[in-house]
C-alpha cells in the first residue's frame, strides 16, 4: 500500500516557483531519503505535506485518503509526525512535560480545564516510555534549557514516536551533531519498526545512504532523480547536481 | 520523590496559609471601614488582573481592551437592575453579555497576535468606552447609572463594608482556585504550550485558535464577574471605568507582580489599589510616585514582583549557606577530614 502519494504538487512564493510539480509515491514502511543542495525545495516539500503550507497545486494521499485540504493539525491525528531541521521545542518546560505535550496533542484531554495534568499518571507513564526508547528517561525532569544539542534532537524524536505515527517526516535529524550522537540518533531511527514509514531529508551522506531504502534527488523544487541508493549514487545527475563531481 | 516535592510546596503551603489566615481576620484587625473598603477593592482587582493574566502571561496576548469586558458587566447589572430586574438574573445577564462580547473581542482580535492583537482588542475597548460615553438613550452617558442596592445572597445583607468584603473574598478565592487549577490543567499546557511554540503546536495535532478563543472567553468570564463586584462596590458606572486608562491600570497591575504567576496579579493589584485610595491622600501627585515605583520594578525586577523577589530571596538564601559550608574548610582544614572525624578506622 501506498502511505504517501504526492501528485503533481506545487507551490510559488511570489514569483519564484520553489515546487514545480513534484510525483512522490512512498510505500507502507519505506525509508524515503530526500536529498538535493540547498534551496532545492526540500524543507518547502516537507511543509506542504504536513499541511504547515497550502500547495498551489497538486494532491496528497496519506494511506489512500486525500488530505491535500486538510488542516495541519488533522494531519497530525490521521497518522502523520514530523520533526523541524531548526529544534522546535518548549524551552521553558523539562524534557518530560515536552513529551507529554507531543501526547496530550492527540487526547481529548487537552481541552479539560478541570484537572491536574500533574495527576494523568497514564499520560506520564506513557511519556516515560517514550523517553526510555531515546535512553532520556533518566533525565525526565531536567529542564529542556539545560540538555545538550543532541540530546534535543532526541527529545524531538520520543515526541514524533510518541504520537505513535504511521507515517514520520525527520528533516535533518542529524544536523548538528556530534560523531557520537549521530551513532545515537542512527541506532534509535534504525530501531524504528517497519510499520511505521519514514521519510527523512539529509545532507550528511554518510548516515543517510545506510538508512534509505530508495532515494529522491530534489533540484529547484522538481525531482530530477529517483531509485535505488546504488541507482541514484550511480546516476550522472546526480554527481552533477548534488556530489559535485 | 514526594519528600522533596513536599519539602519544596512546604513555605509556599505555610504562605498560603498565613496569607489566608490575614485575609478571613483583616476586618477584625483593620477596623476602619475605608480600609475594609480599600481591601475590598485590591480583592476585585486582583480578580480583574488575574483573568487578564489568563490571556497575558498564560496565551502570551496582551490585551488592552479588557476595560471593555469589565464595564460590560457593570453596565448590563446596573441597567438591568435599573430596569426593575432582580439581583440574580442582573448578573446572570451581565456574566452572559459580557461571554458574547468577549466571543466578539476574541474572534475579531485573534486574527493576529503581538502587536496586532494588542491594537485590535485597543481598538475594540475604546468602541466600547466610545459607546457607554456617547450612547446616553442607553447608558445615560457621562451621567453613569446608579445602582441602589446591594443584593443580599441567602439573606446576608452585602450592604455593610464588612459583609461586602467576606462576599469579595469568597469570590476572589473561587477565582485564584479555578485559575490555580486552570494553569496546571492539560488546558493550561496547551495554552503555554501555544504561547511559547504556536507552530509547533499545530504540528502536534493542537488548534491553537480554539485554545486561545476558549482562553479569552475564561479571561472574559472572570472580567465580567470582576465588573459585577466593581459595580455592586461603588453602586455607580460611568464611562470612565471602560477607559483606556482602566484597561492600562489593569496591564500594569499584571506586568508589575509578575505575569504567568497566580500571586503576581493579586500584589500588582494591592500596589495599584493602595496608591490610589491611601498614598493619593498624602500625596498629590501620587500618580508620579505610582509611575516611580513601575519605572524601579521594570529596571530592578523585569520579571515583576513576586519572580523577582523569588529570584532574590533564592540568590540571599544561597549567600547565607555558602559561607557555613566553606569558612571551616578554609581557616581549619584538618578539622573536616575523614580522619579526624573519626571516619577512617
Amino acid at each position: 500500500m501506498t502511505a504517501l502519494l504526492v501528485t503533481r504538487l506545487a507551490k510559488s512564493f511570489g514569483g519564484l516557483r520553489v515546487t514545480k510539480g513534484v510525483d512522490l509515491a512512498v510505500e507502507a514502511g519505506e525509508r524515503r531519503l530526500i536529498i538535493g543542495p540547498n534551496g532545492a525545495g526540500k524543507t518547502t516539500l516537507f511543509n506542504l505535506i504536513t499541511g504547515e503550507i497550502s500547495p498551489d497545486g497538486g494532491s496528497i494521499r496519506l494511506f489512500g485518503a486525500d488530505i491535500t485540504n486538510t488542516p495541519c493539525r488533522r494531519r497530525v491525528h490521521l497518522g502523520m509526525a514530523r520533526t523541524y531541521q531548526i529544534i522546535t521545542l518548549f524551552p521553558r518546560d523539562t524534557i518530560l512535560r515536552n513529551v507529554t505535550l507531543a501526547l496530550l496533542g492527540l487526547s481529548t484531554l487537552r481541552w479539560n480545564p478541570f484537572v491536574a495534568l500533574d495527576l494523568q499518571h497514564d499520560l506520564a507513564a506513557r511519556a516515560h516510555a517514550a523517553l526510555a526508547r531515546v535512553g532520556l528517561d533518566e533525565i525526565a525532569e531536567r529542564p529542556l534549557g539545560e540538555t545538550s544539542y543532541g540530546e534535543r534532537r532526541r527529545v524531538e524524536i520520543a515526541m514524533a514516536m510518541a504520537q505513535s505515527p504511521r507515517l514520520l517526516l525527520l528533516d535533518e535529524p542529524f544536523a548538528g551533531l556530534s560523531i557520537d550522537e549521530r551513532r545515537d540518533v542512527q541506532k534509535l531511527l534504525r530501531a524504528i519498526p517497519r510499520d511505521v514509514t519514514m521519510v527523512m531529508i539529509e545532507h550528511n551522506m554518510d548516515v543517510a545512504l545506510d538508512f534509505a531504502d530508495r532515494i529522491t534527488l530534489l533540484h529547484f523544487g522538481e525531482v530530477i532523480v529517483e531509485g535505488t541508493r546504488a541507482e541514484v549514487v550511480a546516476d550522472p545527475r546526480t554527481r552533477e547536481v548534488y556530489l559535485g563531481e | 520523590m514526594s519528600a522533596p516535592v513536599t519539602r519544596r510546596a512546604a513555605p509556599g503551603v505555610a504562605l498560603l496559609v498565613i496569607a489566608l489566615a490575614l485575609l478571613a481576620t483583616l476586618p477584625a484587625w483593620v477596623g476602619n471601614a475605608y480600609y475594609i473598603n480599600v481591601a475590598s477593592q485590591i480583592l476585585l482587582f486582583a480578580v480583574f488582573a488575574l483573568a487578564l493574566n489568563v490571556l497575558v502571561g498564560y496565551g502570551g496576548l496582551v490585551s488592552l481592551g479588557h476595560a471593555g469586558l469589565f464595564a460590560v458587566a457593570g453596565y448590563t447589572t446596573a441597567l438591568m437592575l435599573q430596569a426593575g430586574q432582580g439581583h440574580l438574573a442582573a448578573d446572570v445577564a451581565a456574566v452572559g453579555v459580557t461571554l458574547v462580547v468577549s466571543a466578539v473581542f476574541a474572534v475579531l482580535a485573534l486574527r493576529a497576535t503581538g502587536i496586532g492583537f494588542l491594537m485590535i482588542t485597543l481598538a475594540l475597548g475604546q468602541i466600547l468606552w466610545g459607546i457607554a460615553y456617547r450612547w446616553a438613550n442607553l447608558t445615560n452617558g457621562d451621567n453613569g447609572v446608579n445602582v441602589s442596592t446591594r443584593p443580599a445572597p441567602f439573606g446576608i445583607s452585602l450592604a455593610g463594608a464588612q459583609s461586602f468584603y467576606f462576599a469579595t473574598l469568597v469570590v476572589f478565592l473561587l477565582a485564584l482556585a479555578t485559575m490555580a487549577l486552570f494553569v496546571r490543567s492539560p488546558f493550561g499546557a496547551s495554552l503555554r504550550g501555544a504561547r511559547d511554540q504556536a507552530r509547533r503546536m499545530t504540528a502536534l495535532g493542537y488548534n491553537v485558535w480554539l485554545i486561545r478563543f476558549l482562553a479569552f472567553l475564561f479571561s472574559g468570564f472572570w472580567s465580567g464577574i470582576a465588573g459585577i463586584l466593581f459595580v455592586y462596590y461603588n453602586q455607580f458606572i460611568s464611562p470612565q471605568i471602560a477607559a483606556l486608562q482602566t484597561s492600562a491600570e489593569v496591564l500594569l497591575m499584571v506586568i508589575s507582580g509578575g505575569t504567568a504567576t497566580l500571586a503576581g496579579p493579586i500584589v500588582g493589584a494591592a500596589i495599584v489599589v493602595i496608591m490610589k485610595n491611601v498614598v493619593s491622600a498624602y500625596v498629590v501627585r501620587w500618580n508620579m510616585v505610582l509611575g516611580l515605583i513601575f519605572v524601579a520594578i521594570i529596571t530592578f525586577m523585569p520579571e515583576g514582583l513576586v519572580p523577582g523577589s523569588a529570584r532574590l530571596w533564592r540568590w540571599a538564601w544561597r549567600r547565607a549557606k555558602t559561607p557555613q559550608k566553606t569558612a571551616p574548610q578554609k581557616t581549619t582544614p584538618q578539622m573536616t577530614t575523614p580522619a579526624s572525624r573519626g571516619d577512617r578506622p
